[in-house]
């Protein structure tokens, strides 16, 4: 708008503008290079990456590196448990938090102000790690699945961003008038209320779903058994410890005999464990940006 | 169809109801008693899993063990904070925190809030729809993975950063392994994954200004470094400002994981910060008295910081979180 301006453009504006399009430029190329060169390295030989001959594409294509992914039953274990934690986990998050925000959005809820001064605490002051834990072993859940799925059952922040939400898209007459209409509550918020929120449930559960497919602090303190460990555990164990199970090497065992394909493996391993989220990301973003923002309305 | 009808039947009587003689609490709540049933299960829910841990404090004043339980164990009253705060490293992993905290605070903060004003002075074209949609991208990285970037690209030899700084002439370094470098480290990976994502917020605030300002400030000539300082950043301060609270608030609350996933044995001296220590004491060796208290004192100070920042806030601009 200010740049097809009638005014002509001083000097040094454009001088200013001509800057400022150069240091996006930087931007854009300090984020991008070194993910593209996780991507070529991936499909790069190892000697090629080893040898510091990749820098921008592919050098001496090879799928190599994602044979030995794919071939590593940890790997595929940890795949396989976190899709089921992230797909059970956020289907009781959105569950859970319509369940809260909604009562606490109608102003007529008799005891939504106690609540909501219950909910904010627990923002601010938590019972650490220790309790926590302990409260985790004494209801038995510990090593189990539902360890990963219970204790996060819902976020505070996303309760009061959906309650927000609520409380500007369905006014409380549309409740009144359906109660005159003989609806009740419940198939209210069923028949009325969930499909006039679709927007805040698709960021809702693509927040809650991001999260569950990156966690791993939860797996770490909760987890013994690796049949149960998620993706996160495995690529620490692999990527960061750079431990590999002697179950795996049965399989593979002549590949990793070269340490280079080891290496090949972790960029291979990077990439194919953040997909589900870059492929859904494109398509998602605006719904996380207006997220973002109803969060911020009263933040 | 009825309920517009039934709904347009009612409307006439509204103007008798129109001071709403309050119910009694009972009556409200059994009319409405299936909207208490839904809330029911996730109230039942912040007990279990927000209260009763709050309520497991109590163990940073007792000798806990396993077989005592919570309730049972003897009290020892402040035994465990003494310990702590007599601990010859006590001082090392508060200075670690703050370091890091406010080393990302004075890089991280500003970061977005740059971004989006540059952002802001493109236009809406391909080029800044691009830039936005790249650097938001890093967001979606697990810490997982983005400690394994940082430790491949930065490993002697093979790390494409240490090839970069051997192609200059510089030998040959172990930079993970460098107490010095943690910090950096830490920061600027954290602005590399974070800043595109931060400035989303700011840069709907700028999409709200008034456009009548910037056409006023072009008719008074104003300069793009004019409107920037004089129209730009004021709209960005109310959202600024309650953002700093809450990080300002939030310094000693420094993230486990990331942390915890960069430590290694040579840079443990710069790297172990109260949250990594709470959990190597309390889980990793089992002193689960020793661990609550010192998690316990962090929280305390935590919430010491942000009402003290926030009632600043207050006095100083009129935005402030309450």
């Amino acid at each position: 708008m200010f740049r097809s301006s009638k005014i002509r453009e001083s000097q040094g504006d454009r001088l200013f503008i001509l800057g400022i399009y150069a240091l996006l430029t930087a931007v854009l190329l300090v984020i991008l290079l070194p993910l593209l060169y996780i991507v070529s390295s991936s499909f790069s030989s190892p000697q090629a990456v080893i040898s510091g001959r990749v820098w921008l594409f592919p050098v001496e294509f090879t799928l190599d590196g994602y044979t030995a992914v794919f071939r590593n039953p940890q790997i595929g274990t940890g795949y396989m448990n976190s899709l089921i934690y992230a797909v059970a986990g956020t289907t009781i998050n959105v569950v859970m938090t319509v369940m809260l925000a909604y009562p606490l959005a109608r102003k007529t809820f008799y005891g939504r102000n106690v609540i909501m001064v219950l909910l904010i605490i627990t923002m601010i002051f938590e019972g650490g790690l220790i309790p926590y834990y302990l409260l985790v072993k004494n209801l038995q859940l510990l090593d189990t699945r539902w360890a990963m799925i219970l204790p996060g059952a819902l976020a505070v922040f996303q309760v009061i961003v959906a309650r927000t939400f609520f409380q500007t898209t369905i006014p409380d007459e549309l409740a009144e008038a359906a109660e005159l209409d003989g609806c009740n509550d419940i198939r209210f918020i069923l028949r009325i209320v969930l499909p006039l929120s679709k927007p805040i449930l698709a960021v809702m559960s693509l927040m809650y779903a991001v999260g569950h497919w990156n966690a791993y602090f939860d797996a770490l303190i909760f987890l013994r058994s690796a049949d149960l460990f998620p993706l996160q555990i495995v690529l620490r164990n692999i990527l960061i410890l750079n431990t590999i199970d002697p179950t795996m090497v049965s399989n593979v065992d002549i590949f990793l005999a070269q340490q280079g394909l080891k290496d090949l493996l972790k960029y291979s391993l990077i990439v194919v464990a953040s997909l589900p989220v870059l492929i859904i990301y494109p398509f998602v973003q605006k719904y996380f940006v207006k997220g973002v923002m109803i969060g911020s309305l009263k933040g | 169809m009825t309920g517009i009808t039934e709904q347009s039947i009612a409307a006439p009587r509204l103007p008798g109801r129109k001071k709403p003689v309050r119910k009694s609490a009972y009556k409200r709540i059994r009319r409405h008693w299936q909207l208490y049933a839904v809330i029911a299960l996730p109230i039942l829910y912040l007990i279990t899993f927000k209260y009763v841990p709050m309520a497991g404090i109590l163990i940073a004043f007792k000798d806990y063990n396993v077989v005592q339980g919570i309730w049972g164990s003897p009290w020892v009253g402040f035994k465990y904070f003494n310990q702590f705060f007599e601990s010859p490293n006590f001082w090392l992993y508060i200075n670690n925190t703050l370091g890091i905290s406010l080393y990302g605070l004075a890089i991280g903060f500003p970061a977005p809030i740059l971004l989006a004003l540059m952002l802001n002075e493109v236009g809406n074209g391909l080029f800044k729809k691009s830039v936005q949609l790249v650097t938001y991208a890093p967001y979606f990285i697990s810490t997982v993975i983005m400690v394994s970037i940082i430790i491949m690209t930065l490993s002697p030899n093979v790390g494409i950063v240490s090839k970069f700084f051997q192609w200059m002439g510089v030998e040959n370094t172990n930079f993970m392994g460098m107490p010095g470098l943690f910090k950096s480290i830490y920061v600027w990976s954290d602005v590399w994954q974070y800043t595109g994502y931060g400035a989303i917020i700011y840069i709907a605030a700028l999409a709200g200004v008034n456009p009548e300002l910037y056409e006023s400030a072009k008719v008074d000539g104003a300069s793009r470094i004019q409107k920037i300082i004089n129209i730009d950043i004021p709209s960005l301060i109310p959202v600024s400002t309650i953002l700093l609270i809450l990080n300002l608030g939030n310094v000693m609350k420094l993230g486990f994981e990331k942390v915890y996933l960069m430590q290694n044995p040579l840079n443990l001296q710069t790297s172990e910060v109260i949250s990594t220590y709470v959990y190597k004491v309390g889980l990793l060796s089992s002193s689960f008295s020793f661990s609550t208290a010192i998690g316990f004192f962090n929280s305390v100070i935590n919430l010491i910081l942000l009402i003290s920042v926030n009632y600043l806030a207050r006095r100083l601009s009129s935005t402030s979180l309450w």
